[in-house]
């Protein structure tokens, strides 16, 4: 516990953007993991606990797409839609056999998914951690900001989170398909029972949910170095997210992740040693004082 | 009725240590025996798991916990070398029965997916205050460096057969006092909790306390397991922590069926030959299991020994009876 050191933060400017920023870039990429997990379960009520591999799968492939054509934009398109298309490959051959089936065997089936993909990655880029490296266009001197150096891909990172999380807030406010997913999420068989294509509606929000975890793994490539078995970190602390935010919420997800940031962010100058439990102690509070999360109605299943 | 099933439970005690014993005599090979213990100790892992996934309906994801603790309480105990085992075997069961009480405390305010969610996340907060807190725990090495086992009431540990006996011993004693607690008023209110919580209130009894119970018993067999198995290697590691090892018996209780109380411990014994067999030819373990854990989530989708209870009881039922009705005389 180094409560001084904290305090010692709070109040330097410098200290205080670096972590606040930093606050930013683990809350925002949890959010893009948890935001599709969240919609998934939302709609179509199954809890993808592969979650975490298909943010695994995203670095992987930006890092291979980065190798062999140098440009980091077309990493990050060929990622994000490669793992909409495997999501789509998943929803239609194995969780669509599953949807009338107990959790367990959802459970289960999730669970051999994790195995195969954490090994066939081990197959292919072997077990060691693999760094992608800073794209040159934004290996440039880091911004000084109030005092604070801020690397460019930070500012990146960021903004193109936020415009990312605000189109998904449009596309399920304003367009027609994002009515028929809140409709689905309200009341699956009555949208079947309006004519409204059912499968072709899950599959389209299985792949939005993949692709922005895959989204998720490419911007976090430079910034983090790859391993197999990377997904599952990620997803417990997406789970987290839903939990403190509400399951099916994303404006939910969003101000649980951001807090989680903070949490870790700040936690590691003031009590390192306890940073994972002080975001485990941040859920059992919100669990205890609210059962279905923040912004969580209760779920019926 | 009580007596009867008393005294049938004690005489399949006996037949199963027996033919356990003359195993030593009759096979040769320490390679069989050492799968023996694994099937045995894994399998005692699993039903304790099914007394929450199959008895309660409580999908827990974080069970791995309670079989590391109890391992990494016996190895610290024993490593002070001023308990005997048995002292420190209901030492480690009961600290890891306390662990579990504040867990299950907190856990079953939440219900089916947050309850797996919390389980889970609990598990990983376990397994990462194994990793970091070193001195205590050995870190990422485990608790290694053996320790002595004093004997104690003629039994020598250090000797190969009488660890093998007194494991087998263990185990057996262990899964007659569960297969009590399946048949027991507390295990009959522990499945109508399963199907049927709402009633379960209407009736005035306390659906959470039941739950909690359940949790606490549960995470007692599982340490029992663990213990055993740091006992046999002499060591305790933090993957004995890890959620895989949760998943693991998961699928055991799946591969052997969930509704029959030997199920898991015929999923353990498949599993537990899989592994042998798959690692010894690759590395590549998770590929493989994961892809027959696909095969068997598309395909079979049932238990073995359910399978074979099933048939039978339908077999017996002269095909007469309505599929309801089987299903009302499954154990």
């Amino acid at each position: 516990m180094d409560i001084t050191a904290l305090s010692a933060c709070v109040s330097s400017a410098s200290c205080l953007m670096t972590q606040g920023l930093n606050a930013f870039v683990i809350g925002m990429l949890l959010f893009l993991v948890a935001s599709g997990l969240t919609l998934i379960f939302g709609v179509l009520k199954v809890v993808n606990f592969t979650h975490g591999s298909l943010y695994m799968l995203g670095a992987y492939l930006a890092y291979y797409i980065y190798k062999i054509t140098d440009s980091y934009l077309l990493a990050v398109i060929v990622a994000s839609a490669g793992i909409a298309v495997f999501g789509i490959f998943l929803e239609r051959l194995f969780f669509r056999r599953l949807y009338q089936s107990n959790f367990l065997m959802q459970l289960l089936m999730c669970y051999g998914w994790i195995l195969v993909l954490d090994d066939l990655v081990q197959l292919l880029f072997g077990a060691e951690f693999q760094s992608m490296g800073m794209p040159p266009f934004f290996a440039t001197a880091p911004l000084i900001i109030a005092g604070a150096p801020i690397p460019l891909f930070y500012i990146f990172l960021i903004a193109i989170s936020f415009l990312v999380a605000l189109a998904v807030w449009l596309l399920i406010v304003k367009t027609s398909f994002g009515s028929k997913v809140r409709a689905a999420a309200t009341n699956t068989s009555m949208t079947g029972a309006l004519g409204i294509n059912t499968a072709l509606l899950y599959a389209g929000v299985f792949a939005l949910g993949a692709g922005l975890a895959g989204l998720a793994g490419a911007l976090a490539a430079p910034v983090r170095s790859l391993v197999p078995g990377m997904g599952f970190s990620i997803l417990i602390e997406s789970f987290i997210v839903t939990v403190i935010g509400g399951m099916g919420s994303i404006g939910g997800a969003l101000v649980a992740a951001i807090l989680i940031g903070v949490c870790r962010s700040f936690g590691s100058v003031g009590f390192p040693m306890f940073t994972e439990i002080g975001v485990f102690a941040l859920m059992a509070v919100v669990l205890l004082l609210r059962p279905d999360g923040l912004f969580g109605k209760g779920v019926q299943r | 009725m009580k007596n009867r099933l008393l005294s049938s439970t004690l005489l399949w005690a006996i037949i199963a240590f027996l033919i356990l014993a003359a195993m030593p005599g009759l096979i040769a090979s320490q390679m069989v025996l050492d799968l023996i213990i694994h099937v045995a100790i894994f399998g005692l892992f699993a039903i304790s798991v099914n007394l929450l996934i199959g008895y309660t309906g409580l999908i827990s994801f974080g069970h791995a916990m309670f079989y590391a603790s109890g391992a990494y309480a016996f190895g610290l105990l024993m490593q002070t070398g001023t308990w005997s085992v048995p002292a420190a075997l209901a030492l480690a069961v009961l600290s890891s029965a306390l662990l579990a009480l504040v867990v299950g405390l907190v856990c079953t305010k939440t219900k089916e997916i947050y309850f797996t969610f919390l389980t889970l996340a609990i598990q990983m907060m376990f397994y990462s205050t194994i990793l970091s807190w070193e001195t205590f725990t050995g870190g990422d090495q485990g608790l290694t460096g053996g320790f002595k086992k004093p004997v104690f009431l003629g039994i020598d540990l250090a000797n190969a057969n009488h660890l093998y006996y007194f494991i087998a011993g263990v185990v057996i004693v262990s899964l007659g006092l569960l297969w009590h607690i399946t048949k027991s008023p507390f295990g009959y209110a522990l499945r109508m909790v399963r199907d049927n919580a709402a009633r379960v209130e209407f009736l005035g009894m306390n659906v959470r306390g039941y739950r909690i119970a359940a949790f606490v018993i549960a995470a007692a067999f599982a340490s029992v397991a663990g213990a055993l198995m740091s006992l046999y290697v002499s060591a305790a590691y933090p993957n004995f922590g890890y959620w895989t090892m949760s998943g693991e018996a998961i699928f055991m209780i799946m591969l052997g069926g969930v509704n029959t109380f030997l199920g898991p411990l015929v999923g353990a014994t498949m599993l537990t030959l899989l592994n042998h067999y798959v690692t010894a030819h690759t590395k590549y373990y998770g590929l493989v299991l994961g892809t027959i854990i696909l095969l068997y989530v598309l395909l079979l989708r049932k238990g073995l020994l359910d399978i074979i209870v099933e048939r039978f009881i339908a077999f017996r039922a002269d095909r007469t009876l309505p599929k309801k009705q089987i299903e009302s005389r499954l154990p």
